[in-house]
């Protein structure tokens, strides 16, 4: 009686390790996925194409190696554009930062409807960006409504969005506005969660409220600032709707950002080769600024452990 | 089991494709053209399906869609279509980017498309009308649209405010610029707007050519290459619409935005094609006068509107039969309902009187023909997105108070130089 021949043990194919792998790569797939066809393909397309004279129209698309990056550096409009875009960056973040943490201290006190407040200053970022730059046009003509409140109160108001002072300071405001709930948002948070035992034990030492403020909050909420200060810079750099909307850019050049720019060049212009050129620099701005505060975080912010 | 799945999808894949494949056979006859548009409105539409119903009698394998796309970004979305690489077959196209689109090569000839085209009488068009649209003696798109830049006057308002209709000053034959911004002027310091020239908004200047060309001004020379925006002509053109707008009170400031058809302004320059904007409820007095004359005598400006057939399209020909079907001689007077006609056998008042109810015998005469016989094309350019926005941005600082016109104009023309000697 032969024993029944038994197959040779073979190992499963699907060993816990592998099974878990394998459930890792699903769990992320989605994400990946949305990532490399969204940015990662776009990205390497943009690259690609600033290699290139694209002309849509009479479909030719000639490689032209450089000649788009030579063309930014003598690009005539191009310093005007990035001192635009650096105004406008500067004034928001320094705006929406402040105002921000001004708001989110004012509001941090435990008095009834408080939560209104709250409601009231977060309720524009959740508004439409293209409704709300197009209520704000109407009150900034020359017409509108603002200057109709200032005519009551026997001033003569300017005309905001042609004048070019008024007109950048008029983007700035109207994007603060938007966009400054959700930076107060995240610092009330913040404020929330710095421990009520150093403000008491600052008390003991006799520190005044301002002091406790400059030497407790501020660096307790320093990781806080660091994220928003990134966030809001990067948002800055790529305004778009409220420039498209409000002042096209004018008068003359002066609101013209480099996202604005990039758009004329390849949606209205048809360069798309430049337009893409002018977009990798953009991609370079906002990388190198990203990655110095990133730096910067060692040095200024403070973390508990 | 993973092998069976295999199997399984091996075999449906194989035959959706399948499927596809003979789907592909079977629709190979049908031709579904698309025709991109910038009005909705649905008179239009219904119209340009008839028309398309009229081509499937003698072509039954071949529909049409026209996909309206909004006006201000028509352009933009047109060219980033054909970027994406799902160009329309056909696409009306504006005066302003006509040179962009004929000497790109996007566009499939014409001419001899038309000549084989039974009745078609290509002649009947006018050259005036064509010239914008031909390159090499070729025709590459046709205008279907030669809609003439008239005055509308709200008599109303500008008696009201004791000021002299165009129709008085027309009588006593003074219906010149200075008259007529004079009366604009009254009726601007009575408190309401005087004049306001439709849509140039202080961004789309070409239209202040319905004012400039009295005095002989152009932007640039003939063949396109100089800017002639520091020649005497446009300097003093210019500095009378400057005089208007901030000294008298004639025109409109920066930033307001108002419409003459509410009711509250003396008058307006726009195309003839805006009389359907006139208010059916509270009519007010209204009246439709040729442009006055300038300093350079009488003139009158024409805005055109094109269509063509893209060159690289897979029904390029069937598309190019479409277009000579859509603009042979009896579908123009249909065209013509809405579509100031550019051909001859159709400008006349018995014609057009059918098609505009709303219009004075007198009118059609002496606004709608006159002006599409005389017209001079609004001004265009290739590359004209950025030489506009260039002028544009020089302009600016010509619309405050303090001026200096020809210094202004001194600095559009260096900006734009380079541009225009491309």
């Amino acid at each position: 009686m032969s024993q029944p021949t038994q197959a040779p043990h073979k190992p499963p194919f699907w060993t816990i390790a592998r099974r878990d792998a394998a459930a890792g790569y699903i769990f992320i797939a989605p994400q990946l996925i949305g990532i490399i066809t969204f940015v990662l393909v776009p990205l390497g397309l943009v690259f690609w194409y600033s290699l290139h004279e694209w002309n849509v129209l009479a479909a030719s698309f000639n490689f032209v190696g450089a000649a788009n990056y030579q063309m930014l550096l003598a690009d005539p409009n191009l310093p005007q554009v990035l001192i635009a875009s650096a105004i406008f960056s500067a004034g928001l973040v320094i705006l929406n930062m402040s105002l921000a943490l001004l708001l989110a201290v004012l509001l941090d006190q435990k008095l009834k409807g408080m939560v209104v407040f709250r409601t009231l200053f977060f309720s524009p970022v959740v508004v439409s960006l293209v409704a709300w730059t197009i209520v704000w046009s109407f009150l900034l003509q020359n017409n509108g409504g603002i200057n109709g409140m200032l005519a009551m109160l026997g001033i003569e108001g300017p005309n905001w969005l042609r004048t070019p002072t008024t007109a950048m300071i008029s983007v700035v405001v109207v994007q603060v506005f938007k966009n400054v709930g959700l930076n107060m948002i995240l610092f009330l948070a913040a404020l929330q969660g710095v421990p009520k035992e150093l403000y008491e034990a600052a008390r003991v030492d006799g520190a005044s409220g301002f002091k406790q403020f400059r030497r407790i909050t501020l660096p307790m909420i320093s990781p806080t600032i660091l994220l928003t200060s990134i966030i809001t810079i990067v948002g800055s750099l790529q305004v778009f709707a409220q420039i498209a909307v409000l002042t096209q850019g004018g008068p003359g050049m002066t609101t013209t950002v480099l996202v604005y720019y990039l758009y004329q060049q390849a949606f209205q212009f048809h360069f798309f080769g430049y337009g893409s050129t002018l977009s990798i620099l953009l991609f370079v701005i906002v990388a190198v600024l990203t990655f110095v505060q990133w730096q910067l975080r060692k040095r200024i912010v403070f973390y508990e452990n | 089991m993973t092998k069976h799945l295999l199997k399984t999808t091996a075999a449906t894949a194989g035959i959706i494709l399948g499927l596809a494949a003979a789907g592909t056979a079977w629709a190979q006859d049908a031709v579904n053209l698309r025709m991109t548009i910038w009005s909705a409105n649905e008179a239009h539409l219904a119209m340009f399906n008839e028309i398309a119903e009229g081509f499937k009698a003698t072509h039954p394998n071949v529909s049409v869609t026209f996909e309206p796309l909004p006006f201000d970004s028509y352009t933009t979305t047109l060219t980033t279509q054909i970027a994406g690489g799902n160009p329309p077959d056909l696409a009306w196209i504006l005066e302003t980017t006509a040179a962009d689109f004929v000497n790109s090569g996007a566009l499939a000839p014409l001419t001899d498309a038309f000549a084989a085209t039974e009745g078609y009488d290509l002649a009947d068009v006018s050259e005036k009308a064509t010239a914008l649209w031909t390159k090499d003696g070729q025709l590459y798109a046709y205008p279907f649209s030669t809609s003439p830049f008239a005055i509308f006057a709200n008599n109303d308002v500008l008696k009201a405010a004791g000021a002299k209709t165009p129709a008085e000053l027309i009588a006593a034959g003074e219906w010149t610029w200075d008259n007529a911004f004079a009366s604009a002027a009254t009726v601007g310091q009575s408190g309401k707007t005087g004049l306001v020239v439709r849509d140039f908004k202080f961004q789309t200047w070409q239209n202040l050519a319905s004012i400039w060309n009295g005095w002989g001004a152009a932007p640039w020379s003939a063949d396109g290459k100089t800017c002639t925006f520091t020649e005497p002509a446009m300097v003093d053109a210019l500095t009378a619409i400057h005089k208007a707008i901030f000294t008298d009170k004639a025109m409109p400031g920066p930033g307001e935005d108002i419409d003459f058809f509410a009711g509250e302004t003396g008058m307006t320059i726009t195309q003839i094609s805006r009389a359907s904007l006139l208010p059916k409820e509270n009519p007010f007095d209204w009246d439709l006068v040729p442009l006055p004359a300038g300093p350079a005598g009488e003139y009158s400006v024409v805005g055109q509107a094109g269509v063509g057939a893209f060159a690289k399209g897979a029904n390029k020909d069937v598309a190019v039969e479409f277009l000579g079907y859509m603009t042979n001689a009896e579908n123009s007077k249909k065209l013509a309902q809405f579509f100031p006609p550019a051909r001859a056998s159709l400008l006349n008042a018995e014609t057009l009187a059918s098609t505009n109810p709303l219009l004075s015998p007198e009118q059609i005469e002496n606004v709608v023909i006159s002006g599409i016989a005389n017209g001079t094309v609004l001004p265009g350019h290739t590359n004209f997105a950025q030489i506009q926005q260039t002028i544009r941005a020089g302009l600016d600082s010509l619309w405050v108070p303090e001026a200096d016109v020809a210094a202004v104009l001194a600095n559009v023309c260096s900006s734009v130089s380079p541009l225009l000697a491309r």
